[in-house]
Order: structure tokens, then sequence, then C-alpha cells
């Protein structure tokens, strides 16, 4: 036996951490005088998160992105200097302030807000068209429940009654189904995975960006890997048929909730700064969208006696998630956090892909036969066509 | 610009300060909110004492900056506004032999940071710390010694308007042509023809040194002078705090935007009042001046003793100047801005006084 084995694992450890420890406190304490001093202005860079727009009154929360402290001394709107609250003393790095513009601006109007730091830099904010922001209260929760109803929970419970015409078809139905479903998920995950990329570079980017997106999805999809795992060895002694069928639903119904609270988030957001153009179109156009999601949910029951509690059960997992959505995005326009919700949607519904791949096998053992190629790329073409009825 | 209360004599200035708090905490202006007594003590400075305060100062009621109030100029960058005004530097003077006036003036080029808005700061260049630079007065005919050293880290020039010889002109490679940091030269020539001039430094990049705040007036009287009258010099100008050549950020008349709203201008009822009114803008192609409720007389370059025009608003473009002759039959508070709203709504406005 040699001398180190006989040192405990922890001494080890501690002695590790102590080094590391000191030496930094070393370097923080003494280091930063043998570097070099920039050689530069400051370099202020605030971005702003969310716009809020009162009668008389212009509110902006700031986030400073850049490595010094800023502070926001003056402002004009559409080149007239106005009064203001907030910003004067400076916001620290990462830190988010508050400023409030005393201007009388005009509905419908679009307007170029300047904000001057104390080194006369001009932060440029733009605002397409001036539109009161919701007031998040009674009404706008009892609209955001409204909508959220219309587009995430009736549509996919009324996709769910295709379930007794699935029953009818059978064995081979079922299977080119599922690859319907499949298709209709990937197109899924690649819109929403595109959508928050592109939504990440509109925020301040200094929580990560499109890195906060891929890290969202994959603790989604490493956290529903978890959760099936953990409902199959539960259930692994006596698992009938019928209990891996309805196991394999939730998860698709869970998956697709987490894509609705994205869905829904677009929803919410887009009425706060009233580019929503809600009508019977958009509400019609998100129901067919939808109903298809509540296929794939029933997809993997079509062999199961129907139980309409659980059914219901599941299209509120899979349909919910749109009214909370909703009311996140009508509250909080942060494109970062919108972002990161819409990437755990992509990441969920990777997971169910993977989960419903096995089933997607004919009767022949393939996975890509003729029939289920076909259905794959109708899936994804269904939900392109339908998403044209629905882009908000 | 339609601003409420403006021939309310009731208004004491207690109240006209509450408005104003009232105005700056985002409230109408019926409800009053309490200023501190310090506030009312700032507007004692300069030559407006007891001056009141009324008018814009946020949302419908026009522009304003967030404290410009309170702002002090004097205090922030030990130069004033006020007193810029009406203050003519007539020079250092002795008689030649030939029994002409020799006028001595010394000048320097000093980089200073100056407050030109509450909390903004700008990396200007200046001569003799203040922008605009003085005004320098003489009479036609005297001979003009300008002492100019450049204390300042980049070269600098002075370059006057006026008639004489290419040596004295100021500009790079003629005459002394750039004077370097620590260097000294003089400028000498005769004051010609009458009339109100400027100077500013030449050096290349010419916009940037401009726009850094190396200009002033010169005035040169005619022969025998110009009637009595109330007499204050406006040097039209821009802060661009961006540094990006695309219009400027700040708009002002002497330096400080929007000073003459805070602190306005106290004339005369009746008394002729003369405006030595110059353009330096940089960026922007032309200003504007314009007279609310009155009239003057326009006489441009004030090379003539006769105005050529009776209007309530000229345009200058760079470089462009001329004196304005006015009366005002009226007491209240009269505005004044360029008549390009948005250098006007960014700090080109102020307002005119008349008392008794």
């Amino acid at each position: 036996m040699s001398r180190a084995t006989r040192i405990p694992l922890w001494a080890l450890a501690a002695g590790v951490v102590l080094v590391v420890a000191v030496t930094l406190l070393a370097i923080g304490k003494f280091g930063a005088g043998t570097l070099p001093e920039r050689n530069g202005p400051p370099v202020e860079d605030l971005r702003v998160e969310r716009t809020v727009l009162r009668p008389g009154e212009i509110e902006l929360t700031l986030r400073n992105a850049g490595p010094d402290p800023v502070s926001v001394e003056q402002a004009s709107v559409n080149d007239a200097f106005v009064d203001l609250e907030g910003g004067g003393s400076p916001i620290g790095r990462l830190g988010q302030g508050t400023v409030t513009l005393d201007y009388p601006w005009v509905a419908d109007s679009p307007y170029s807000v300047s904000l001057l730091t104390s080194s006369g830099v001009s932060i440029p904010v733009a605002i397409d068209a001036a539109v009161e922001t919701p007031d998040g209260g009674g009404g706008f929760l009892l609209s955001m429940i409204v909508i959220g109803l219309y587009v995430g929970v009736i549509p996919v419970t009324l996709g769910m009654l295709a379930l007794p015409v699935l029953r009818r078809g059978g064995r081979r139905w079922i299977t080119v189904l599922i690859a319907f479903t499949i298709g209709l998920l990937a197109f899924l995950a690649v819109d929403g995975g595109l959508e928050a990329l592109e939504l990440s570079t509109e925020g301040s980017g200094v929580f990560g960006g499109a890195a906060l997106v891929v890290l969202a999805a994959a603790v989604a999809f490493l956290a529903l890997s978890g959760l099936d795992g953990w409902m199959r060895s539960r259930r692994s002694e006596a698992e009938s048929a019928g209990a891996s069928a309805w196991r394999l639903a939730l998860m698709v119904a869970i998956g697709i909730g987490l894509h609705n609270l994205g869905e829904g988030l677009a929803i919410g957001s887009a009425y706060s700064v009233g580019e929503l153009a809600l009508g019977a179109f958009l509400i019609v156009g998100f129901a067919i969208h939808n109903t298809t999601e509540g296929l794939a949910i029933v997809a993997p029951l079509a062999e199961q006696r129907a139980r309409p509690l659980r059914l219901l059960g599941l299209g509120l997992v899979a349909g919910g998630p749109a009214i909370l959505g909703a009311l996140i995005g009508g509250e909080v326009s942060n494109p970062e956090i919108a972002a990161a919700l819409i990437g755990i949607g992509v990441g969920a519904i990777v997971q169910v892909v993977v989960q419903l791949l096995p089933a997607m096998r004919d009767g022949s053992g393939r996975l890509l036969g003729p029939a289920n190629a076909v259905a794959l790329g109708g899936g994804a073409l269904a939900l392109y066509l339908t998403g044209l009825l629905v882009s908000v | 610009m339609n601003l409420p209360g403006n021939d309310d004599k009731d208004l004491t200035r207690r109240s006209l300060l509450c408005r104003l708090g009232a105005a700056a905490a985002g409230a109408g202006l019926g409800s009053a909110v309490a200023v501190p007594a310090s506030a009312a003590e700032h507007q004692h400075h300069g030559s407006h004492s007891g001056g009141s305060m009324q008018g814009m100062h946020g949302g419908a009621n026009g522009p304003t900056l967030r404290g410009g109030a309170e702002f002090d100029p004097a205090a922030a960058n030990g130069f004033d506004p006020d007193r810029f005004l009406r203050h003519f530097d007539w020079g250092e003077t002795t008689r030649l032999p030939d029994g002409r006036t020799l006028r001595e003036w010394e000048v320097n080029a000093v980089e200073k940071e100056i407050e030109i808005a509450p909390g903004i700061k700008f990396p200007a260049w200046t001569f003799d710390g203040q922008v605009p630079g003085r005004t320098l007065r003489c009479k036609a005919g005297d001979r003009l010694r300008i002492h100019f050293g450049n204390g300042a880290a980049h070269p600098h020039t002075m370059h006057f308007h006026g008639i004489h010889t290419a040596r004295m002109d100021g500009v790079p490679g003629l005459g002394a042509g750039l004077i370097m940091p620590g260097e000294r030269t003089v400028y000498e020539f005769d004051a010609e023809p009458f009339g109100i001039h400027l100077f500013h430094c030449h050096a290349a990049p010419l916009a940037e040194h401009i726009a850094r705040g190396m200009y002033g007036t010169l005035i040169i009287d005619p022969p025998g002078g110009r009637p009595e009258a109330d007499e204050m010099v406006m040097v039209q100008a821009g802060y661009n705090t961006t540094f990006d050549a695309e219009g400027n950020q700040f708009y002002f008349v002497n330096g400080i935007p929007f000073h003459y709203m805070y602190h306005p201008v106290r004339v005369k009822k009746d008394r002729l009042v003369r405006v030595y009114l110059t353009n330096m803008l940089e960026y922007d192609p032309v200003n504007s001046f314009h007279l609310h409720a009155n009239f003057f007389e326009y006489f441009p370059t004030g090379t003539r003793l006769e105005p050529t025009e009776f209007t309530d608003t000229i345009s200058q473009v760079q470089g462009q100047r001329g004196i304005l002759e006015m009366r005002f039959p009226y007491t209240g508070k009269y505005m004044f801005h360029a008549h390009k709203s948005e250098f006007a709504e960014l700090g080109w406005m102020g307002f005119f006084e008349v008392v008794e």
C-alpha cells in the first residue's frame, strides 16, 4: 500500500479546494496591480428588456449588458428632450434599472427614443407602434385565460375525438399515424428552435442568448427522460401494455404542453404590444393547428379502452400551459426568458420524438417503410401549412 | 408654442416653483409639489435675480431636461451663460504712435470637460475654458493683437473672419500655421470691416475642432458707434456628444441647452434691444432665430447701418451672422428659438422676460 492511499479522500479534496481558494484570493488582492489599465473610454451598453406605455409616459426597463456602470442622465423622444424619472444613478454590470419618460405619446405612432448616458452616448430605443400596455388586471387575466382555452385546451381535446376512428383502423394504420405524429413533432421542434434562437438575439444577450436556448432545451430533454425512466422503473414489475401506452400518451402530452407554453407566450407578448390580430381567423387557425396535436397524444392509445376523464386530463396537460404562457408573455416581455421557455418546449418535443420512435416500426420491423415516410413528411407538412394560418 | 399661464400676473415665485416641481414629477399643473428652498436660491444667480420660471417643463407643455431648472452651469463649469450674454471683452488698450488704438488680448486653447446638461459631461476643446469663447469687441480701425497660446494636447489655430493678410489668417501652412501644444503665436491685423464677425480654430479635422467648442464672436463697432441699446451676444451651436458627425444631440445659444428657458433674458419694456447673433452650428446645414410676439430689424453681418428686413424669423448657415434690433411694447415672457423645431426641442430655445 502506497503512502498516498492512506490520505483520506476528504482531506485530499479539501487540500485542493484550499490551494485553489488561496491562489484566487491572492490574485484578486494583488493581481490587479500587475495588469495594464484599460486604455479606452468606458463601454456603455444598455439594452431595453421591456417597454411599457401608459397614457403620457413611456417606461423602459434596462439591462446593463456591458462591463462598466452606466447612468442614464437625459432622454429625448423623436428629437425632443423629455423629463424622466429613474436612471441618474449608475446601473452596474448585469444590473437592471427603469426609466420613466414624461411624454404625451399618440396611439399607433412610431417613436424613436434616445437615452443619453453621462458621457453623452446615445442609446437608441425604437417603439414600432405606441400601444397602451395592458395593465395586468382582472380583464387582462380573463382575456389571456380565454385565449389559452381557445388555442390550447379546446383544440387539443377536439383532436382526441379522433380516437374511435383510429381504433377501427387497426395496427397498420396506427404505426402510420405515429409516423405522422413524429413528423409533426419534428417540425414543431425545428420551428420552435429557430424561433427561440431568433428571439434570443433580440434580448440583451447578457445571459447567454443562444446558449441559454440550447441549455434550456437540453435541461428539458434530460428532465423528461429522467421522468420517463422513473415512471418506467416504478411500473416495470407488472407493466401491462395498457399502462405503457398511457405513459407514452402522458409523455407526449407533457412535451406538447411545454411546447404550448411557448406558443402561449408568443401570443401573450404579441397581445401586450398590440401586435396580435385577435379574431376568428386566428382562433380557427390555432384550432386546426393544435387539433393535430391532440391526435398525436391519442395515437399511442389506439388499442386502449377510452377513459374520458383521463383523456380530458391529458388534454389539460397538453393545452393548459398555453394559458400560463399567455399570462407570462403578457406580463414579462423579456425576449431572453421567452427564448428560454420556447427552448424548453423544443427539448421536450425532441424527447417525445425519441420516445415515440420505437412505436413507429411497421409490421416488417422497418422504421422508414414507404407508408411511414409519406406519413412523416405529411405530418411536417400539415403543421407547416396550419402554421401559416397562425403566425403571430 | 402655446404655454399656460404666460400672462398670469398673479403667479408668485413660490407657486411657479411648485408648478415646475409638479410638472417635473410628471403630474399635471394643477397639483402642487413642494420644492426645497434651495431650488429657489438657484434662480437668483447671474443676471436674473428674482426671475421667475414657468411655461414648458415636461409632457405636452414642452421639452425639458431632467433637473434643468436646478442646474447651475456657473457652478458646474466656472463659466456662466448669463454673464456671457452681455459680456464684451474690449481687451487692453494702448495708443499707437500714429494715434490709433492698439487692442490686445490673451487667448489660450484649453481642453476642459464641461457639464453641458445635468449629468452629461462633454470633453470640450475651448478658448480659455468656456464655450463659446469670450466675445472680443473693438472699434473700426483699431489695431488688434491677439496673443494665442496652445495649452491643449492637439494643434490649434485662431482663424478670424475679417480683412487681413494671408499670414494672419490662422490656417495651417500659412504664417504661423498650426500652433503646436505648448507653442504660442501672435495674430495682428486691423479691425475691418465693421460688423459682427467670428473666430474659430481652423486645424483639421475642421468640423471636429469647431464642434468641440472652439469658436467665438468678434464685434467691430462702426465709426461713431451704434445707438445706445441693451446689447447681448448669442452664439448658436450644438454638441455632438456621440462624435458620429451626424447631427447633434444638443442645440443651444451660448453653450448651455435650454438655459434661457430656465433663466429668461430680462429686458426693459420699450428699450432698444440689440442681439449680436452668430451661427457656429456644425453637422447641420441651417440654423434660424425666431422671436415670438414681436418683430425685429435685421442687419446681415452688421456691415451696413440700414436694416435689410423687418421680420420675426431669419436663417443663418454656418458662419453667417447678423444684428437684430427690437423693442418690446408689452411686458411678459416671449419665447425665442430656432424655427427648426427639432433644434428648439433639443435645447435651442429660451425666453425674453420683459419688465417695466
